[in-house]
């Protein structure tokens, strides 16, 4: 059975322990601030982007504070700014870098054999560029913020809009090269680094989610900053393509703006399924189901996203063909979604479960995207799209995919990797409670939405009528529980990075080859390149026992 | 039909009643999945969980025969799904013979109704029980989106462009009308009334207005003091194509296409005449863009459509 070759280094007690780890190399903030360690700068992403998760978190507490009682709390003017800086923030400083910049830039070196990214002086310049545009849109948001919705629609945004649209329209188009530089990096990385015998086919699946992810970002991208370097034209010199008084059209701006906005969408969730894709196998004890699959359905949801864009304007006057094709393109992704559920499902058959937190956060992600899921195809049948468009059906259905499963692999992957990246356990039990904490505040949040939609309750919206407020209640409710959920971890990480114990190189007896250094890891991550002779997840439930990166067979 | 669901929405037009067959069918085809995949993980969960007994010999490992019968059988029923929504929609969007118009200006906040008569309403939206109602809808500022929950129609109304959308209501009563696209500041409260009406109640309303003038005519009155009747009235000698008999027929352009001449076309004409040349006239019509409220428009359009047209009315 033992395959796997891992020349000259035994897990166990690995040389390179005796290396000093790449947060205690170097100990000046010099040593940070101009680091060229994929390491140092993922976890520097992470504070980058757990603050903007926290900014944008603030926005939305107060909204949902606001829509506790019909009345309201802010002036709807404040509410308007504030949900639209919770979608600016949460999509573009959240959402889109979080997997990608902190794990994926952590760890795809070192689950392909390599000891950095191809271009680490690139990885670390759009660290620059992402906290640039962070500034930016702290500024937009600080000198009063915008209020045109994430989306930016024009003529609203153009015209009639006042509050700091420029600047934040600046903010995305600055944060757009930042995505570009990591995808660019991700993809010549994985093509040139793989170590000898890591093929295609024996990638682990969050590498391939990564990977698709970055050509996503890659060839999206360039139209979200022509999109906003137009907004921003516009309404700088009142020229533009969009303003009917000049002879253009406001729905153009529809589609360049969902050209880029729905891959956005799989920019958000291809990495999370890719971490979920590792968490399922480490705590079922199994080989995942349908690993090609996996793979193949992974690279068909990145094509096909580039074919859906105008399912956000079936009401917006779009030609009734035209909406007839984006719908039956929309249903066809609805098939390799299908196959994912199905396999991580299935992958549990036969195995041997664990249910440590990561577990926990990768089943609550697989239910959240399956009903995420099922009620994307009710907005992608047209006639169901008419009544549900524009209202809180499509913010619960998104928050679902996006804030459910996306943020749910999040925490997942940041359990699961904290022991490699910090070299401490956390608390087992705060981490349970954690997570089941933030399914059932998740769903209490949420699920009402989707009533509220169908009732009729228009998104964006300070107030409504009273006879809705017991639904909305029971939001805001959810929502308290959801940011105590959010807020622990941050508690308990915090005092394993002090208090906690230390943990092994493979504390939960994972096969990935990035469990095969110390933790954490030294600079160069190995000592000698790995040889790859065996696929990704070697487990066996059978014996209860995975197979290491030498070959050795191992009880758990 | 569907009222003994709880926190079922109303449902007051034929339009939602089609619309609620589709949605029930989709929301059983989501329990059916749901309840597949989480009796499938809670199974496998308390069956496989790390102290349980049961065997772990011959996993499934041979995937294609299992994926494929699933690919193809979730295909299958989307693709049922989609058909049965896209026939609605199609249905939903393609206006039949209207028994009653009415013209709504969306701008920032408020919905403005005219009606053919002349009778005006903000907010609000009186029509007939068991007519078909034509609504054709235009904004001043942004883009808003007219939604009536309780007959599940809505469109967007685009600055730049007249749109259309129809409803046949079969309940009385009062229903809410709102706005879904974020239009500004007030978008919230961008919302009125719509309030079905029996066929004798809705006439009495008409009356009661004290409207004197029609749509139609207040769009004459337009139609000369703009200068429009110097070259397409009766007896002008300037060539000039005539309106009369002109909506509701194919117009061929001079750069080659052709336009059915509705509400938009119209609209489009009288604003940015030089782009839509009518063939073998010349371009001498001076644009009103800017110069006309979209109201102002709509009284135009009426008064053009008071001149007969082809059919009895548009499809």
């Amino acid at each position: 059975m033992s395959t796997t070759t891992f020349e000259g280094m035994p897990a166990t007690e690995p040389r390179a322990a005796t290396e000093p780890s790449y947060l205690t190399s170097e100990n000046t903030i010099a040593s940070w601030l101009f680091t060229r360690d994929h390491k140092r700068i993922a976890l520097m992403f992470f504070a980058s982007v757990t603050f903007f998760f926290f900014v944008g978190g603030t926005a939305a507490t107060l909204m949902r504070l606001n829509l506790a009682t019909p009345q309201g709390l802010l002036q709807p003017a404040v509410y308007n700014r504030m949900f639209t800086m919770h979608g600016i923030i949460m999509v573009w400083f959240f959402l889109i870098p979080s997997i990608p910049t902190t794990f994926g830039n952590f760890f795809i070196p070192m689950m392909i054999g390599a000891r950095d990214l191809a271009f680490p002086r690139v990885n670390l310049l759009s660290w620059y560029v992402f906290n640039l545009s962070g500034l930016v849109v702290l500024f937009a948001l600080v000198m009063g913020g915008a209020d045109t919705g994430w989306t930016f629609y024009t003529p609203l945004s153009t015209v009639y809009a006042d509050g700091y649209v420029f600047a934040a329209a600046i903010a995305v188009f600055i944060n757009g090269f930042s995505s570009i530089m990591t995808a660019l990096n991700f993809i010549v990385t994985i093509h040139r680094m793989r170590a000898p015998g890591m093929t295609w086919m024996r990638l682990p699946l969050f590498v391939w989610g990564i990977y698709t992810v970055s050509v996503v970002m890659l060839t999206a991208t360039p139209v979200l900053a022509m999109d906003t370097f137009l907004l921003a034209f516009e309404r700088f010199t009142g020229i533009g393509p969009f303003s009917v008084q000049h002879g253009g059209d406001p729905i153009l701006w529809q589609h360049m703006f969902w050209f880029y906005s729905h891959p956005a969408v799989y920019i958000m969730i291809l990495p999370a399924m890719g971490v979920v894709s590792e968490l399922i196998p480490c705590y079922a004890r199994r080989p995942i189901f349908g690993y090609t699959g996996m793979a193949i359905a992974l690279m068909s949801l990145a094509i096909l996203t580039f074919f859906v864009w105008a399912h956000h304007m079936f009401v917006a006057g779009i030609s009734v063909y035209s909406a007839i094709l984006f719908s039956l393109m929309t249903f066809f992704v609805a098939v390799p979604s299908a196959i994912k559920v199905f396999n991580w499902t299935v992958s549990l058959h036969k195995g041997r479960i664990i249910f440590d937190a990561p577990m926990l956060y990768a089943l609550g992600f697989v239910l959240l995207f399956t009903l995420g899921g099922v009620t994307g195809l009710m907005l992608a049948t047209l006639a169901v799209d008419v009544d549900l468009h524009g209202t809180y059906f499509v913010i619960a259905h998104f928050h679902y995919i996006m804030v459910g499963a996306t943020v749910s692999a999040f925490f997942g992957a940041l359990h699961y990797w904290w022991p490699k990246m910090t070299g401490r356990l956390y608390p087992e039990m705060w981490a349970r409670s954690a997570a089941i904490l933030m399914y059932v505040g998740f769903n209490m949040t949420f699920f009402p939405q989707f009533v509220l939609g169908y009732l009729g309750m228009p998104r964006r919206s300070y107030t409504y009528p009273v006879e809705w407020q017991s639904w909305n209640v029971l939001s805001s409710a959810g929502a308290s529980i959801l940011a105590i959920a959010y807020l622990l971890p941050l508690l308990y990480l915090g005092w394993s990075i002090f208090f906690g114990r230390k943990a092994g190189p493979n504390p939960w007896g994972a096969t990935g080859l990035e469990w095969a250094t110390p933790s954490p890891p030294p600079t160069h991550n190995f000592g000698d390149t790995p040889i790859v002779t065996l696929g990704p997840y070697s487990y066996d439930p059978e014996n209860d026992t995975f197979i290491d990166q030498e070959g050795v067979s191992h009880a758990r | 039909m569907y009222h003994w669901i709880p926190f079922w929405p109303d449902t007051a037009a034929v339009n939602a009643v089609v619309v609620n067959n589709l949605y029930i069918a989709e929301l059983g085809l989501s329990a059916v999945i749901m309840v597949t995949v989480l009796a499938m993980m809670l199974t496998y969960c308390v069956r496989y969980r790390s102290n349980g007994t049961a065997s772990r010999g011959h996993r499934l490992e041979r995937t294609w025969h299992f994926e494929i019968a699933w690919t193809v059988a979730t295909l299958g029923v989307f693709l049922i799904v989609f058909v049965w929504g896209a026939q609605v929609y199609a249905w939903l969007y393609e206006p039949p013979p209207a028994d009653e118009e009415v013209y709504v200006v969306g701008k920032q906040w408020m919905w403005k109704v005219e009606h053919p008569g002349g009778q005006r309403e903000i907010d609000a939206l009186h029509v007939p029980v068991g007519k078909t109602i034509r609504v054709v809808m235009g904004s001043e500022d942004v883009i808003h989106s007219f939604f009536i929950p309780a007959f599940r129609v809505k469109h967007d109304v685009v600055p730049g462009t007249l749109e259309t959308v129809w409803f046949k209501a079969d309940k009385t009563g009062v229903f809410r009308l709102e706005c879904t696209q974020f239009c500004g500041l007030q978008h919230a409260t961008m919302q009125g009334e719509i309030d079905v009406m029996s066929g004798a109640d809705y006439a009495r309303w008409l009356t009661s207005q004290g409207v004197h003038e029609s749509l139609a005519e207040q769009g004459a009155d337009l139609f000369r003091a703009h200068g429009c009747s110097g070259c397409h009235g009766q007896n002008s000698t300037v060539h000039a194509p005539s309106l009369t008999g002109l909506y509701g027929t194919m117009v061929h352009l001079q750069d080659g296409s052709v336009r059915l001449a509705d509400e938009a076309y119209l609209r489009d004409c009288i604003l940015n005449p030089r782009s839509f040349t009518v063939a073998g006239f010349p371009p001498v019509m001076p644009d009103f863009a800017g110069q006309l409220g979209e109201d102002e428009v709509i009284k135009l359009i009426a008064y053009i459509k008071s001149l007969g047209s082809k059919q009895e009315s548009l499809r």
